[in-house]
């Protein structure tokens, strides 16, 4: 019998609707996955216990008729950002350790509207600061590729838990890189979608001017599919476009069929492409131009002068964007609550509680931000951080102007070792260089498998940009590169994973719950 | 030259309502003046005539209709908070001794 959990969300969702499978059948597939290699992985921050009820229930529905989505039945994980009403959710922090939130995330609340069984809350950088998922409070997730790598972050968890066969598709959240660099390090494919493109209604703020909700998975089809489950217009979020948007699926169906690239102009941009990149992430990069250069696409170099300033600003606006958001968090309303030895006044028991509630990175991004909009400071570091944002939005638009789509290397480097970088924060910050561009100006980006690298076998990701509200564009050329790429490789990239041990434990079950 | 200070990171810990240990302090000290250094090089290109970007898509003012929507229930919104008293949140004394 086929292993359900190796196949795509697309393949499964086909073998679902035709009555091959049920969902049952393919929940307990990934269930039991879980527990044979999360023990190692640890993907995962907590199991949803009604996931096979729940797929009983689909199995019921599709029996009695009813018309379901593309996606119903199959399986989904969801980052711990993301509020789930039958479920903690701790965004990898310990001071909301345990908390259930009263209602769904808007996205989550789509999936079950379309029938897709959530299995679990994944793992990630605590509220999102970091880029190996090292920062959670729960502990790290190991790379599927090599246990002892970070699995990128903040959404290590999302990524390692689809590379590991844990889940076919998953859900992340990006406000630097936190989508598109963990499936960089981990062979997958991520997509972060035009900011406004999908309701951040129930994801717990970061920096709400840079957070963008989108898909997880190993393929570039069923991210879009996945995309078209979760986006549209929601009235719960101010900030969420009110655009009709295409169909990505049908959009990504058009780059498997296409024959050639013919007519579409790809920029390289040059300051995303030089020194400081390592040597086999550049190597691949320039095979996959080579690539798309000979099924038609004409390559142009591109200069962007101020994405030089994108990691400064970022560095400001996130913090800055982050201790107002985190105020929240005042032991008062929810979450944790710790009082201070011979008591004291509710000021004195907010200190106590977000001194034990927030990790090492939350504390310096908290410190930082209250510094960055300080009287005295503000015009300097904030103001002049807004302004760069305007420089790097007109470097995208004159970008833009000239070409269609924008490529760069998903990341530096492949996955480093962990710990390696988890004591200098700075050296930690430039892992999202490639990145954060794109947030600061809202654009979508996607980042996709290209190879592994030459000198360590670890893979390496290509990051595709588009204008925005064009996210159809990374759908439909991701899905051509992905056809080239694997023709010529003869299988997929995330098929030479190393196999890995399975084992009888359940530590999946046992974490933050 | 950056100017963080053990005094400033322990001024902005109380800003920000975090009970910083003096060893944390110590290390954030050292920590936020390298970022800080490093970050400050926006102001190269920040000039006076480059408007601030606060959005990156612009929207005008977002509205709905005045009307009653779906809110939690007291029961709900009660349900995650550390202290409470059936209706209400509880909280320690606002004031001190010496206020």
């Amino acid at each position: 019998m086929t292993d359900l959990t190796r196949l795509s969300a697309a393949d499964l969702a086909d073998k679902l609707a035709s009555g091959d499978v049920s969902s049952v059948e393919a929940t307990r597939a990934h269930l039991d996955r879980i527990a044979a290699v999360d023990g190692d992985v640890h993907a995962f921050l907590h199991i949803n216990a009604q996931a096979l009820d729940t797929a009983a229930l689909v199995d019921a529905a599709r029996a009695a008729g009813e018309k379901l989505g593309p996606l119903a039945g199959v399986p989904v994980a969801i980052k711990d950002v993301l509020c789930t009403i039958d479920m903690p959710s701790t965004a990898g922090s310990r001071i909301l350790e345990g908390w259930v939130p009263p209602y769904d995330a808007t996205v989550v609340a789509k999936l079950r509207a379309s029938h897709l069984i959530p299995l679990g809350k994944t793992n990630m950088d605590e509220f999102a600061m970091g880029s190996s998922t090292e920062h959670s409070a729960f502990g790290p997730t190991h790379n599927p590729w090599d246990l002892d790598r970070i699995p990128g972050g903040s959404g290590g968890g999302s990524a390692a838990a689809v590379a590991a066969y844990e889940a076919p598709l998953a859900l992340g959240s990006d406000t630097g890189g936190s989508i598109r660099q963990p499936a960089a390090v981990t062979g997958s494919v991520g997509v972060k979608p035009t900011y406004g493109g999908v309701s951040r209604y129930g994801a717990i703020a970061l920096a709400s001017s840079l957070d963008q909700v989108g898909p997880v998975t190993r393929t570039v089809l069923d991210a879009a599919l996945l995309h078209d489950v979760i986006g549209g217009h929601d009235p719960r979020d101010s900030t969420s476009l009110s655009d009709v948007w295409p169909s990505f699926a049908d959009a990504a169906r058009a780059g498997q069929k296409a024959e050639n690239l013919k007519g579409l102009r790809i920029g390289v941009v040059k300051e995303l492409d030089g020194p400081g990149f390592q040597a086999g992430v550049s190597q691949r990069f320039h095979e996959a131009l080579t690539v798309l250069e000979q099924a038609g696409a004409e390559i142009v170099e591109v200069s962007a002068p101020n994405f030089e300033y994108a990691v400064a600003a970022y560095y400001l606006i996130l913090p800055a964007e982050a201790s107002s958001n985190l105020a929240k968090f005042d032991s008062v309303r929810f979450g944790l609550r710790v009082n201070p030895v011979g008591g004291g006044t509710v000021e004195d028991v907010m200190s106590a509680t977000r001194e034990a509630g927030f990790g090492p990175e939350v504390k310096r991004r908290i410190i930082l931000g209250t510094y960055a909009l300080s009287a005295g400071y503000y015009d300097a570091y904030y103001g002049s951080a807004q302004k760069v944002r305007t420089l790097i939005q007109r470097d995208f638009d004159a970008a833009f102007a000239q070409v269609d789509v924008l490529v760069s290397p998903a990341a530096p480097t492949t996955a480093f070792k962990l710990g390696e970088k988890l004591e200098d924060p700075m050296a930690m910050y430039l892992n999202d260089v490639t990145t954060i561009p794109a947030n600061l100006a809202g654009v979508p980006g996607m980042g996709l498998p290209i190879g592994l690298a030459p000198e360590d076998g670890l893979p390496v990701g290509i990051q595709i940009m588009a204008p925005a509200r064009a996210d159809a564009r990374l759908y439909t050329l991701g899905a051509t590169l992905e056809r080239l790429l694997e023709d010529k490789w003869g299988h997929t990239l995330i098929s030479q994973a190393p196999e890995l041990s399975l084992s009888e434990m359940l530590a999946a079950t046992e974490g933050a719950v | 030259m950056s100017e963080i200070t053990t005094d400033v990171v322990a001024h902005l810990a109380n800003l920000a309502r975090i009970a910083l240990t003096p060893e944390e302090i110590e290390k954030l000290t050292g920590e936020l003046g390298a970022i800080v250094d490093s970050v400050a090089k926006v102001s190269e290109v920040a000039t006076a005539d480059v408007p601030a970007t606060s959005h990156p898509i612009p929207l005008s003012n977002v509205f709905r209709a005045d009307v009653p929507g779906q809110t939690l229930t007291t029961e709900q919104a009660l349900a995650g908070a550390p202290e409470h008293d059936g209706t209400r949140f509880k909280v320690s004394a606002i004031l001190g001794e010496e206020q």
